[in-house]
């Protein structure tokens, strides 16, 4: 019950007070959803969606950065040596 | 799908599993708190892959199971009045209560809607003045803002017809009840990703130094997972115990704060039943004094019948971590999800329901995971 899926806002329907609207599509799949808990979002934003309201902005720039950190997880524990380096044996049990 | 896709990313999943296995110098007991995260931990097959290195207690993050008998009892006494419509999330339906579900009582010609939102709820009261609409609210604190909002529209729109059945559950105060309890090995708690969209952090920094537990703020996806639990393996092996956010995608240190704002306004803390543990103190929320026309049990008080529980279900004893299902007599036998005798296995998040769906699925990480896929997740949640 606790799910929330995030969403692209597709474009704002009612911008104030407690009806505050937005299309939003989840993959091809448009909604009207409450944006009264995010009212920074912006036309194509991503927003968490749960029980018809908006609960947060995904913030892009975080989710990129730690993309990125996963990805680098890779080259620093357990990738071929680089530059002729020895890269230390991944351990496994 | 954006969000989605890059966090089933079987290769990263891949190297996270490598990187726990590599960390971990012996075995972690840690909790996932949410059934959402208990349902992704075993259709991805995650608990299998770390067994022996990573044995993972399934929490009470599951507000359909925790709702206490006598809410269910009181839900289809009023589905049954002439003058009501009561209205619900679908997991509700089939929740057994003392005599049958809410599907048993629309059988023989109760009111009973589900609805995807409260505030359809509320649309509904708008679009029926001749009938009563009672939402039957139950959910932790990811909830709370939309059953808010549903209250705040009611008294805009001046509706007399519309109430709440407020069973509303805090999710802390049964982690403390956890973290203190001398039989609960539990060494590091996973926390739930979209209760602390909500609420944020904060708190919980308090938490983890009193109990000396590491606490992991974690999402859903396989991605999320495995670097929750890596996160909280590192503290342990470090001997450290702070609040780790990995979630920060969704969860800011303070939550959000026009949604805190929209609970508070309606909601205050009170003392809670749970089913499984009892009462729980400051484990509930109730509408503050001045909304107090909008409480359905206070419109129409539960005619105190006697609640009678199953006594072969022992979903006290899943919900509290103290037996996983497959221990409990009944399971898969007789009690499934055709013929559930408690909540945990007809919820989408019971732990009973998620083990008797993945029981043959659970071999090996698969992220592509047989069924339904992305698109089925966002059937069910839109
Ligand atoms: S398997 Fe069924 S009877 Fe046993 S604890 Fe779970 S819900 Fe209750």
């Amino acid at each position: 019950m606790c799910l929330a899926i995030p969403g692209r806002v597709v474009e704002w329907i009612e911008r104030d007070g407690l009806f505050a609207r937005a299309r939003v599509e989840f993959g091809g799949v448009g909604r009207d959803v409450n944006m009264q808990c995010t009212p920074d979002a912006d036309v194509d934003d991503f927003v968490l969606v749960h029980a018809g309201i908006a609960i947060s902005r995904v913030d892009a720039d975080e989710a990129a950065r730690i993309l990125e950190a996963l990805a680098e997880l890779q080259l620093d524990e357990m990738d071929e040596p680089q530059d002729g380096r020895e890269a230390a044996p991944p351990t496994r049990r | 799908m954006k969000y989605l896709d890059e966090y089933r990313d079987a290769a990263v999943c891949e190297r996270l599993l490598g990187k726990i296995r590599a960390r971990a110098s012996r075995r972690w007991t840690l909790m996932e708190v949410c059934g959402g995260q208990t349902h992704g931990l075993l259709r991805w097959g995650i608990d299998d892959e770390l067994a022996g290195i990573v044995e993972l207690i399934h929490g009470p993050g599951c507000p359909v199971c925790v709702t206490p008998l006598e809410s269910i009892d009181h839900a289809i006494e009023l589905a049954r009045r002439d003058d009501v419509v009561l209205t619900s999330f679908g997991d509700m339906l089939r929740v057994p209560g003392s005599a049958g579900s809410l599907q048993d009582a629309r059988g023989v010609g109760a009111g009973v809607r589900i609805v995807y939102s409260p505030v359809d709820a509320v649309q509904l009261a708008a679009r029926c003045p001749d009938k009563h609409i009672v939402f039957f609210a139950v959910g932790f604190e990811t909830t709370t803002p939309a059953t808010a909002l549903a209250v705040r529209q009611a008294d805009e729109l001046g509706l007399t017809n519309f109430s709440l059945l407020v069973s509303h559950v805090r999710v802390q105060p049964a982690m403390e009840l956890l973290a203190a309890d001398e039989h609960c090995g539990v060494q590091g708690f996973l926390a739930a990703g979209h209760v602390c969209t909500v609420i944020g952090y904060e708190e919980f920094h308090a938490f983890a130094r009193r109990f000396q537990l590491p606490v992991v703020v974690t999402g859903f996806e396989p991605v999320d997972l495995l670097a929750g639990i890596l996160a909280c393996v590192e503290q342990l092996e470090s001997g450290r115990y702070t609040v780790d956010n990995q979630y920060s995608r969704s969860v800011r240190s303070v939550g959000n704060r026009d949604a805190i704002r929209l609970v508070d306004d309606v909601f205050e803390v009170c003392d809670r039943p749970w089913r499984g543990f009892g009462n729980v103190e400051r484990g509930g929320l109730a509408l503050r004094p001045q909304w107090r026309a909008f409480d359905a049990a206070v419109r129409f008080p539960r005619a105190s019948l006697p609640v009678v529980e199953p006594p072969e279900c022992r979903s006290g004893d899943v919900l509290a971590g103290r037996i996983k299902p497959p221990q409990c007599a009944a399971f898969g036998r007789s009690c499934t999800p055709d013929s559930p005798l408690g909540a945990p296995m007809v919820s989408s998040e019971g732990a009973c329901a998620a083990y008797y769906r993945y029981a043959n699925r659970r071999t090996s990480l698969d992220v592509t995971a047989g069924d339904d896929g992305v698109s089925n997740d966002v059937r069910a949640a839109t």
